[in-house]
């Protein structure tokens, strides 16, 4: 869905499940991700439709990921780091109490 | 940690960093805080590191893009303490007995309490939330996100997308893709045609902006001279896909167009994002010409809670530049409370920042008909509230049934109670509300937001200092804790 242009420097590794993502300097988690052609960060358990970010500004919610062992983190807010750790949450999680 | 200042901005956009470079020219304890990495806000999202080291994204973006370089160069020498990837969750309006308000902060797990004597809270927009079949599909954006990778990441589409709906950013946006080598199938405006001719009337205050409107008509030209099929006057959108977008198709006139495609990039314009004031119990007031709420304010951004201020698009949209200057002015009278400076100086000082914002805001009515709001369309069938999956025809249901209002209708039916608290469905649910009572939306009025309005987790809370600690008594219940 999205490539990079050629001024983009990958220099960052992180890890969406056991994917291994290639990322720049500045990246959100989001944006890493969407490059890396991954749209689907989740699935809504109300509505059981697949979650994909929409605004990447911080509002829309539905880009919420696992990073690092921490629950439901905004992939759009949340710059990359090398060796970060990012997972879809799990079922159970997704349900909002 | 608590920390005492004079003064606090949430924000880094225009409104926010002219506001913390203003106050530290007058002498102001300022702390400056926001939620990115890199300040410039939305508009100048990532220009420092743009204008430094990526010479092909700055060439795609337009020559506007520069003036936050100034804000930024400015900003940074001035002192301001700046706490970047820092969230405010809540601005308590309710003073202590120090006349203070607090603000909780969360940056990086860590929660803190800020008590300022004064607040000026620049969060800006946000593209409207516009309900539309098929608008949660994986494939669906708003332009504005696509803007928002291109400036962080360097990061366009290699499909060819169709951009629906209306807007200046609209335009900007199909420009720019087109300009990045990644060209647009089509460009769809859902404003009627001949649009321009209810607009017409407002045209004179555009007058000192006309490089504005010859810049719109040069990106049209642009587009259509690289092929893009543009068409006003698009009704009755579909999104069509099962797990991802394959299609949209509208109807113009009598016609219907479809057009496949794998990324349909949506722009309704923007609306203020009132998350923050409106949890800071701020009064707001419904824009009936743009739709939308924004919190009530006087000309120097005083809201009806004393000590809390509002600048920029988050008070009322007006655009970067009017932005920057209502910045300054909610310094300058928060700087004349605070009795840093008398009210001579904060006239003298803001007399000629007046000046260039009256004639910044003469566009807004040229513009505001140009780009009327979409009409409010809930077929039964539309998902209103994504977050927790309600739709229009469940919405419909209670309103009939009796539901009181849009808080009552959280606990009927859920709808914003989900992750976004109610970003994405309020204004529809209160138009919604408004439109089937045959009622003002003002008399209906919009969800009460608490905060946190950011995500807080129990151990970043827990880990503030100074919080009161729950008693627990011998049955194992906390009973009420103090101080």
């Amino acid at each position: 869905m999205f490539r990079r242009l050629p001024e983009a420097q990958i220099e960052v590794t992180l890890f969406f499940e056991n994917q291994v993502v290639a990322a720049a300097v500045g990246d959100s988690v989001a944006s890493a991700l969407l490059a890396a052609g991954i749209t689907i960060f989740g699935i809504n358990q109300v509505s059981s439709r697949p979650r994909t970010p929409r605004c990447l500004i911080g509002n829309c919610f539905e880009c919420l990921v696992e990073i690092e062992g921490e629950g439901r983190r905004q992939a759009c807010l949340i710059p990359v780091r090398n060796g970060m750790r990012v997972r879809k949450i799990t079922a159970d999680e997704e349900i909002v109490p | 940690m608590s920390v005492d200042i004079d003064l606090a901005v949430v924000g880094s956009g225009p409104a926010g960093l002219a506001a913390a470079t203003q106050a530290a020219e007058l002498g102001l304890d300022t702390v400056l805080f926001d939620e990115q990495a890199t300040p410039g806000g939305q508009i100048y999202r990532n220009i420092e590191q743009v204008t430094a080291q990526r010479p092909q994204t700055l060439k795609l973006l337009s020559t506007d893009y520069y003036d936050g370089l100034v804000l930024i160069d400015a900003f940074r020498n001035s002192g301001v303490s700046y706490q970047a990837q820092t969230a405010v969750w809540e601005v308590v309006a309710e003073r202590g007995d120090d006349g203070m308000i607090s603000l909780g902060t969360v940056t990086g797990g860590t929660a803190e309490m800020y008590h300022a004597h004064a607040v000026i809270i620049a969060t800006g927009a946000m593209e409207r939330p516009v309900p539309l079949p098929g608008w949660t599909l994986p494939g669906v954006m708003g332009a504005g996100a696509v803007q928002t990778l291109l400036k962080g990441s360097a990061i366009i589409p290699d499909v060819s997308s169709v951009l629906i709906g209306s807007g200046p950013l609209l335009y900007l946006v199909a420009w720019q893709l087109l300009r990045a080598g990644a060209p647009p199938h089509a460009l769809w405006l859902t404003t009627p045609r001949l649009q321009w001719r209810h607009a017409l009337p407002a045209l004179p205050g555009m007058l000192h902006a006309g490089d504005e409107l010859w810049k719109g008509l040069r990106w049209l030209r642009e587009l259509r001279a690289a092929g893009v099929s543009i068409r006003s006057g698009a009704e009755d959108l579909n999104i069509e896909g099962d797990d991802q977008v394959e299609a949209v198709s509208a109807r113009f006139g009598g016609r219907r167009k479809r057009i496949k495609t794998r990324l349909a990039l949506l722009h309704f314009g923007i609306i203020p994002n009132t998350q923050l004031t409106m949890a800071s119990a701020c009064k707001h007031v419904w824009d009936s010409v743009q739709r939308c709420w924004r919190p009530y304010h006087d000309d120097w951004g005083v809201t009806n809670v004393p000590g809390i201020f509002v600048a920029g698009d988050g008070a009322g949209i007006g655009g970067a530049r009017a932005a920057k200057l209502c910045g300054q002015l909610a310094t300058l009278e928060a700087a004349r409370q605070l009795a840093h400076i008398d009210t001579r100086t904060r006239d003298a000082l803001a007399s000629p920042i007046q000046i260039s914002l009256r004639r910044e805001l003469g566009t807004r009515p040229f513009l505001n008909r140009l780009f009327p709001p979409p009409a409010l369309n809930v077929s039964d069938e539309l998902t209103v509230c994504p977050c927790e999956g309600v739709s229009a025809g469940e919405l419909r249901k209670v309103i009939r049934l009796g539901c009181p209002g849009p808080n009552q209708a959280k606990a009927f039916i859920r709808c914003g109670m989900g992750p976004c608290q109610g970003r994405m469905c309020g204004l529809t649910v209160s138009e919604s509300f408004a439109r089937e009572r045959g009622i003002p939306v003002e008399t209906v009025g919009h969800y009460h937001l608490r905060p946190p309005v950011k995500p807080l987790t129990v151990g970043e809370l827990a880990g503030l200092a100074g919080m009161p600690t729950p008693i627990v008594d011998s049955g194992g219940l906390p009973t009420k804790g103090h101080k």
